[in-house]
């Protein structure tokens, strides 16, 4: 299982990337590699206000539906809109094009309480 | 994983083979070994190995066999050939709800074999038994003697016949032989759940990890793939099979669920014809249907169904993204005047109406046929 060492995580496997007040999230390996074949994203308009720990989106794969949630309060700046004709980009790199929203931080003390690559790979193999 | 769930015979081969494990009606089984859309195609394509042993088996024998299951069943047994003829067919109760779908194997008027929906083996069982008190029938669940294997695609026939001396192009769709494939003794049965040309056998179970491993092995020219209930169930909603506890229910009437076509009126008695034959006369009040959504979506189970007008008209039973249409197709049933094709729809997904209309089933040109 891929986690890299740059990213910070959520227990809802979420990843969470902060460059310069902004944050770029997406789904982690383990996420897609559970779901299996992602056939539907569901993405939020830029300049919708996202709160940590709520629902920002849905991502569907053959079998199942499951919520996105926000790492980080903030404002939607971009959604990744290749998604919505290749989904399947989440399975093929879900750290690098398959990144799904960039936020505009309004709380960064949040960020603190994510978790470090160690605790989300502990997290995953437990 | 609970202790409780079933396995069934090719549960380790499985494990071996990475499969992603799920609790299916009480059962632990394969839902994908690599991905449900590549093994969906892997069977449109080629060939796909699946493992049903889940399903049951029921045996009924003795002098009023065939009596009985006339009395039991909708479809007319009596036409079926003996010792080579399957039929489809609906359990109904008196209301005319179904207590399951199933595919009756008929070796003689005096020997009938039942291949039943694996989450209501113990229900059929018990149904069956219920009702033969008059009949001198012996009853007897043999699920748990079978390993059931399912070998579905355009390869399957060349791949199953390198094991086999049965001449297996002989046996007609919906046909059935006993044969030797490897050196084991079975039932060789060309039916499916996929629409695809293919086979479906029933072995003793211990013998079943052998021919598994035998066909995966000898597969590999025509490029096997071992596909998990995922695939099964998109390749059967692209074909528009009905699934029980999702187009079948003891709530669903066959006509409701477009059977009519094995409810044979012409038999003299059976359970649910008087309120089938009602609901015949007075007209169904919703239909089962295809459709597409024609905005960005995926239809589920349990979605509401609305007209133009925002008045709620039905529900999804299954729905799935199609991978060979790369569409989002789905089943349901809405009021049967809606149910015509090209009838527009909304299916309501999370809050959103997204447009949808009724098409032609099955969604995909498919001849799953012998001969």
């Amino acid at each position: 299982m891929n986690i890299p060492d740059s990213l910070l995580y959520t227990k809802d496997h979420e990843w969470a990337l902060h460059e310069n007040g902004v944050v770029t999230v997406g789904i982690t390996d383990f996420a897609q590699n559970q779901l299996g074949d992602i056939v539907y994203v569901e993405l939020p308009a830029p300049g919708t206000p996202v709160t940590k720990g709520n629902v920002f989106g849905v991502v569907e794969s053959v079998k199942a539906v499951s919520d996105l949630y926000s790492p980080i309060s903030g404002e939607v700046i971009e959604a990744n809109e290749a998604l919505k004709n290749a989904p399947e980009t989440i399975n093929k790199g879900p750290y690098h094009q398959g990144w799904i929203i960039k936020v505009r931080v309004s709380q960064p003390n949040e960020l603190k309480e994510l978790l470090t690559h160690e605790q989300y790979k502990k997290l995953t193999s437990s | 994983m609970s202790d409780a769930l079933k396995k069934t015979p090719l549960h380790e081969n499985h494990l071996k083979l990475n499969a992603r494990m799920v609790d299916f009606g009480g059962w632990h089984m394969p839902v994908q070994y690599i991905s449900i859309i590549e093994e969906h195609v892997a069977t449109r394509t080629h060939v796909g190995l699946f493992d049903v042993s889940h399903m049951g088996e029921i045996e009924i024998t003795g002098p009023d066999a065939l009596s009985f299951l006339q009395k039991m069943v909708t479809q007319d047994v009596s036409k079926a050939k003996d010792g080579e003829q399957i039929q489809y067919s609906l359990m109904c109760t008196l209301n005319g709800g179904v207590v399951d779908d199933i595919l009756i194997y008929k070796f003689s008027p005096t020997h009938l074999f039942l291949c039943v929906n694996a989450s209501n083996t113990d229900k059929d069982f018990e149904w069956l038994c219920q009702h033969k008190a008059k009949y001198r029938v012996d009853i007897q669940n043999r699920s748990l003697e079978y390993v059931q294997i399912a070998i579905q695609g355009p390869k399957a026939l060349s791949l199953l016949q390198e094991m086999t001396s049965v001449p297996l192009s002989d046996i007609k769709y919906y046909r059935f032989t006993r044969g030797k494939v490897s050196t084991i003794d079975m039932i060789i049965s060309r039916t499916g759940y996929t629409g695809e040309d293919g086979f479906e056998l029933y072995l003793p179970s211990e013998k079943g990890p052998q021919i598994w491993e035998e066909l995966l092995d000898r597969g590999k020219k025509y490029h096997i793939q071992p596909c998990g209930l995922g695939a099964r169930d998109t390749l059967r909603i692209e074909m528009r099979y009905p699934l029980y506890g999702h187009e079948l229910s003891s709530t669903i009437s066959p006509l409701e669920a477009d059977l009519e076509w094995v409810v044979k009126w012409n038999k003299e008695n059976f359970f649910g014809k008087e309120a089938l034959v009602q609901q015949k006369e007075k007209g169904i009040p919703r239909k089962c249907i295809g459709f597409e959504l024609l905005e960005p979506g995926i239809a589920r189970q349990g979605y509401a169904i609305t007209d133009a007008q925002n008045e709620l008209i039905g529900e999804v039973t299954s729905g799935t993204l199609s991978p060979t249409l790369k569409k989002a197709i789905g089943i349901g049933f809405v009021k049967t005047c809606y149910a015509q094709i090209g009838q527009e729809l909304a299916i309501e997904i999370r809050g959103k109406k997204v447009k949808a209309k009724v098409v032609p089933t099955p969604f995909i040109k498919k001849k799953a046929s012998g001969g």
